[in-house]
């Protein structure tokens, strides 16, 4: 990339004889290697957006902005509507956040600050393995372990939380509720395992520094090294969530496929990444397909705006108590 | 450092044109002489195709037939496209579809009935063991979500023996696109006006009721789960994994349970008015001991093929699989075609070029 632009700005024997002798230096070949790698991630996604803009021309054209506000799905009769599936998909996502990112959190405090080391690195193994496990399987410890569970369990919450308009209605096994709860185990590990690295990666210093003040180990470790560690911990956080987002399979098998807007979590519903999984290898119709891509475009678009404005809160949260 | 930097350079240059190299190899180290036939489609019959495809291979190791089972509507769009040599759907395409090839590609498109598969009723209902009769006003009124308990007299009238609870009934239904429910829906269309108008038929519909679970597994694991559930699922499915299914009321009267006869006797009466081009459906057929919800499964095969060679071998293999391979049907719980049809597929089949 570098050659044709020095190229451009002026054709003279010294600079390309310059630029030879740095080439062969091998500092400007790392350089070009990498420079191509970071190039690389943006012609991607470039050619993703574009991809999913030019194939969704006919959904887009026929349904504009109504596309993200209706609530029918009909391929049958034509009309299409992204709402239902982008509700389902935010209200998994945050549910499986609620559950992951404490739980997450607070093992990798353990396992970084609190546990023998021994114990902290067979922990971790377990983990790292748990990320591994393909979602297939969690949709299957899912179907057969987890709705059986939550349907014994739902007497329970009904009697105790049944008054909040989450939790009424019948309750089939497969739900909202169920697909927060798979995801928040399938996220779960990428939470610990960033979070426990960042917290290693706290200097000692800090920990030493606070506890020469008179800190106990606990309040070095919730008011110093956590603070210090806030925007890694927060990393791992939108990667938990770029997770959930996007999962599919998992999310199919147990959500109940129904796209419908319920205030309740016992209710079944839907999830992009679902609904297009499902419908593209049987979309016949043009504008059937035209319409998935589209909301395609839609789950990313709305994976940039909840990226986003985390990051926003973030940032701002980082401001203040680095004011205060 | 630098030096050390720069051997796994080398290295992973060098890795990545050996890798280069070994993937475009495989093209060109085929045995002269090899008819290479490619086809996508339809996932329901790819047990059978890719069995037959085999023992094809097996017996004319010329010829290797790569299938692909990517759904039908991807099969039907990748023959359009012209990407593979046949598609295979389980509904057949539609008129706009079929206007659709023959401008894309300046030929008619056929299509070839291979096998034959049905759909069957399960249900979950705690206390109820005895195979129950389902009239099609029930089926359509269950699906609508207008019969929403068990103890709903069109079900009584059917079942009067059983001891149906008065609890809510849960719709399962598949939540992919898929055959299955194309089958289950244009039957659902044929008996019942309503659904026609507010639903219709296709891969995938807008339910008006249920829930969706992924596949037959997803809905089989679905209705045994959840009490009071009725689901549809693939006759072969239902027996090779031993599911307890309902019977059907035929357009003779009759209460028909599933099975491969009662499948072929559906296409043997729906075949008196097969069209010439084949795209017909089945269900509803008449016979006495048709079963209702019955299909065929399609071939579809352009009519002109530019490789002659191609072209013959295809025509061969329809041959084939029209006659022999209809014996191997039964061991993998298919229907067979009835003997009607077969004669006027290989018939049909002189249309290829």
């Amino acid at each position: 990339m570098a050659s044709p632009a020095a190229v451009s700005r002026g054709l003279s024997y010294g600079r390309i004889r310059a630029f030879a002798s740095r080439l062969l230096d091998g500092d400007e070949v790392a350089y070009l290697i990498a420079l191509t790698s970071a190039l690389s991630i943006l012609v991607v996604t470039g050619l993703l957006v574009y991809e999913l803009y030019a194939k969704s021309v006919l959904s887009r054209h026929k349904f504009g902005w109504h596309f993200l506000l209706t609530q029918t799905w009909d391929p049958v009769a034509g009309q299409f509507g992204a709402l239902p599936f982008a509700y389902g998909t935010i209200i998994t996502s945050a549910l499986a956040l609620l559950i992951a990112v404490p739980i997450g959190l607070g093992a990798a405090i353990f396992l970084a600050e609190l546990a023998p080391p021994r114990l902290s690195g067979a922990f971790t193994f377990l983990i790292e393995l748990l990320a591994a496990v393909p979602s297939v399987i969690f949709g299957l410890l899912g179907i057969f372990i987890l709705v059986p569970a939550l349907r014994a369990l739902n007497p329970f919450l009904r009697a105790t939380l049944g008054f909040l308009p989450l939790f009424e209605g019948p309750f089939y096994g497969v739900s909202l509720l169920s697909a927060g709860v798979v995801l928040s185990i399938m996220i779960v590990p990428f939470v610990i395992s960033v979070s426990r690295e960042i917290l290693l990666a706290v200097p000692a210093e800090q920990r030493e520094a606070a506890l020469a003040l008179g800190a106990t180990k606990w309040e070095s470790t919730w008011q110093v090294v956590v603070p210090y560690a806030q925007k890694g911990i927060m990393g791992s956080i939108f990667l938990a969530l770029a997770r959930a987002l996007g999962e599919t399979m998992a999310v199919t098998m147990v959500v109940g496929n129904v796209p419908q807007i319920r205030a309740s979590l016992f209710a079944p519903g839907y999830s992009i990444a679902a609904v297009i999984a499902n419908e593209f290898t049987e979309a016949t119709g043009d504008l059937h397909l035209s319409a998935l891509i589209e909301l395609a475009l839609v789950l990313f678009a709305l994976t940039i705006i909840i990226n986003g404005l985390a990051r926003l809160l973030v940032l701002t949260v980082t401001r203040q108590s680095g004011r205060a | 450092m630098t030096k050390l930097k720069r051997v796994p350079l080398g290295l992973l240059a060098l890795s990545l044109i050996a890798w280069i190299l070994s993937i475009s190899a495989p093209s060109g180290t085929k045995a002269a002489g090899t008819v290479l036939i490619t086809g996508a489609g339809a996932t329901f019959p790819y047990p059978m195709y890719s069995k037959w495809f085999d023992v094809y291979h097996k017996l004319h190791p010329d010829i290797e037939v790569n299938y692909q089972s990517i759904g039908s509507g991807g099969g039907i769009r990748q023959v359009m496209e012209g990407t593979v040599d046949f598609g295979a759907s389980d509904g057949p395409m539609n008129d706009e579809q079929v206007k659709q090839f023959k401008d894309k590609r300046g030929t008619d498109i056929l299509h070839f009935p291979t096998v034959l598969g049905a759909d069957v009723p399960c249900y979950n209902i705690p206390g109820i063991n005895e195979e129950l009769n389902f009239t099609p006003e029930a089926l359509a009124g269950i699906f609508l979500g207008k019969i929403t308990k068990w103890n709903d007299p069109e079900l009584i009238k059917a079942n009067p023996k059983a001891k149906l609870p008065k609890d809510d009934i849960v719709v399962v239904h598949r939540s992919e696109g898929s055959g299955t429910t194309y089958i289950w829906v244009d039957y659902l269309a044929k008996i019942s006006p309503e659904w026609k108008t507010k639903v219709g038929v296709g891969a995938s519909v807008n339910w008006p009721v249920g829930l969706g679970g992924k596949g037959n597994e997803g809905v089989t694991g679905q209705v045994k789960q959840t009490p009071n559930s009725i689901g549809y699922v693939e006759l072969i499915y239902a027996v090779q994994n031993k599911i307890p299914y309902g019977r059907v009321r035929n357009s003779a009267g009759n209460f028909v349970r599933a099975d491969l006869a009662s499948v072929t006797a559906a296409a043997a009466g729906a075949a008196k008015e097969m069209p010439d081009d084949f795209r017909v459906s089945i269900t509803n057929a008449p016979g006495q001991t048709a079963y209702p919800i019955s299909s065929f499964t399609w071939l579809l095969v352009p009519q002109k093929i530019q490789d002659q060679t191609k072209a013959k071998a295809i025509k061969d293999l329809l041959h084939w699989m029209l006659n022999d391979g209809q014996n191997l049907t039964d061991a993998l719980s298919y229907a067979r075609l009835p003997k009607p049809v077969v004669g006027k597929e290989l018939k049909a089949i002189s249309k290829v070029q």
